[in-house]
């Protein structure tokens, strides 16, 4: 709805107004008129059970209805009505994610004014998804409307080569969300699924509008095979549990499924070494495995080199060096972590000392390794992690002793 | 939330007529809505209870009963799993379903925490 209103007023704020209208009017409305009988494409994966969007597609129906009849009057339309609805509703909403996405806003701003307008969430539960004051998120999208409108950001879905950055924009944001949910980065809790489902639905959506798009199909692919696991990852006290620890029989192998053929999507256009859809193959490797102990962990090491090729970074060296551990022995393992240990953008990653902690105790070294797990816990904000990291620190002083 | 939808359509669902052209394009419409909306996680048609088993325990015992089965109306027809916000949301999709006949039944799946 509002996508579509922003489209017809030209900006996010107007548009949001209106929409307050609209559910007045139709609560007013509709114990006499009733529900709308009209279905409408995707408006209600945005407004969802809100109300409003069926007295706004109502109107926009008979207001493409009169036109159509107009055209019709004159001899020019052949369209199903219904198509050129869908259509246009379709660009409104591709248009408002890459208006929410834009560059010109911080990351903060476009994850918020996604959820707000794309998501249809409230201003308090976005707040509750990431434990900040709602009045913190009220600001955040007030400002980034403003930073919008002052920036004359047009409501358009760009082409040729401008296309290609919003679309990364796009994902990432939805990424973002995903991440926040499947790791929160803070707080008590160690997932928030509301966040992943969140995501999830927005990159369904998206897939649906730019089915041409491979990176779209691998960061679906991504979210859906990580989702797969939501509920192994959590153990009976909330307590985290990691990949390789994990009960596979409580995956869900739906989203295993939908994700393995998004993933084969995506290649299939083209995009096998697109930076997402390998990041999902890597997924879908643990996902393919039925126990942990058959994981191919040498193709993991090769798609992480793809990665590291395509987008080097410190945090794709641990993960590589995480596989390299894995198919060739802690030691291997050991020696790449070693040289990412005084890496400036890694001093605060807790995930450093964690690996090296766990390559360690493999290796038998059992106070270098509580060491490296008490260091770890000291570096996350988030509790129960905290918690997981500090049992393998007494873990390993036990282990120790016991030696 | 995800939730699954039992598609009981009486003696449609066992009948030998297939549905009208009309009526498919109509279903379709609807499924390719509620596909583009990321709602649809899955979804199946079943053939008529005249191809199916039955199978009914009773202690060790087990019994295969051949369909069709006499009780129509609670056959089971087709299914739609959803992924929604709420049972609300369900609700609003479901009823802008072009079906004509029929009951529909809409029940949250409760194994299910994750996304």
């Amino acid at each position: 709805m509002i996508a579509g209103l922003t489209r017809l007023v030209g900006d996010i704020g107007t548009a949001e107004e209106l929409a307050q209208d609209a559910l007045v009017a139709a609560v007013e409305q509709w114990p006499a008129s009733g529900v709308p009988e009209r279905p409408g494409a995707w408006l209600m994966s945005t407004a969802k059970h809100r109300a409003t969007d069926l007295i706004r597609r109502r109107r926009t129906l008979e207001r493409k209805y009169e036109e159509l009849g107009r055209d019709v009057e004159r001899g020019q339309a052949g369209e199903d009505p219904d198509t050129a609805i869908d259509e246009e509703f379709g660009d409104d909403l591709l248009g408002l994610m890459f208006m929410a996405c834009h560059p010109v806003l911080s990351k903060d701003a476009r994850v918020a004014l996604t959820l707000r307008v794309l998501g249809g969430l409230t201003t308090e539960e976005i707040a509750r998804g990431f434990l900040v004051p709602v009045s913190s998120i009220a600001q955040r999208i007030v400002r980034a409307k403003r930073t919008l409108t002052e920036a004359h950001v047009r409501f358009e879905v760009p082409s040729g080569s401008e296309r290609a950055a919003r679309l990364a924009s796009v994902l990432e944001v939805i990424y973002l969300i995903f991440n926040e949910g499947y790791a929160a980065t803070a707080g008590e809790d160690w997932v928030r699924p509301a966040l992943c489902e969140e995501a999830l639905r927005l990159g369904r959506i998206l897939a649906e509008l730019v089915p041409t798009e491979p990176e779209v199909h691998g960061l679906v692919a991504l979210m859906e095979i990580h989702a797969s696991r939501l509920r192994a990852r959590v153990g009976p006290s909330g307590e985290p549990v990691l990949l390789l620890d994990q009960d596979r029989a409580r995956w869900d192998r739906l989203l295993i499924g939908r994700g393995l053929a998004s993933l084969e999507r995506a290649e299939r256009l083209g995009g096998a070494l697109g930076s997402y859809a390998l990041q999902a193959a890597i997924a879908a490797c643990h996902a393919r495995a039925r126990t942990a102990a058959e994981t191919d962990w040498q193709r993991i090491v090769a798609l992480y080199d793809a990665v590291a090729e395509l987008a080097p970074s410190p945090v794709v060296e641990l993960n590589r060096a995480v596989a390299v551990g894995m198919a060739f022995g802690p030691a291997a393992g050991l020696d790449l972590v070693d040289a990412l240990v005084g890496e400036p953008s890694l001093k605060a990653y807790h995930l450093l000392p964690a690996v090296r902690g766990d390559l360690l105790r493999k290796l038998g070294r059992f106070e270098e390794a509580r060491a490296e797990f008490e260091r770890a816990a000291s570096l996350t904000e988030n509790l129960v992690e905290r918690e997981l990291l500090q049992r393998r620190a007494t873990e390993c002083a036990a282990e120790r002793m016991a030696g | 939330m995800r939730v699954l939808i039992l598609a009981k359509e009486g003696q449609q669902s066992d009948a030998a007529t297939p549905p009208t052209p009309e009526a498919m394009a109509a279903y379709q419409k609807f499924n390719e809505e509620l596909i583009k909306s990321g709602v649809v996680v899955g979804a199946g048609r079943l053939t008529p209870s005249a191809q199916g088993k039955r199978v009914r325990f009773d202690g060790k015992k087990r019994t295969v009963i051949d369909g069709p089965w006499a009780e129509t109306k609670e056959l089971v027809a087709g299914y739609w799993l959803w992924q929604v916000r709420s049972l609300d949301e369900a609700l609003e999709w479901l009823k802008r379903a072009p079906y004509d006949g029929g009951t529909f039944e809409i029940r949250e799946v409760s194994q299910y925490e994750g996304a």
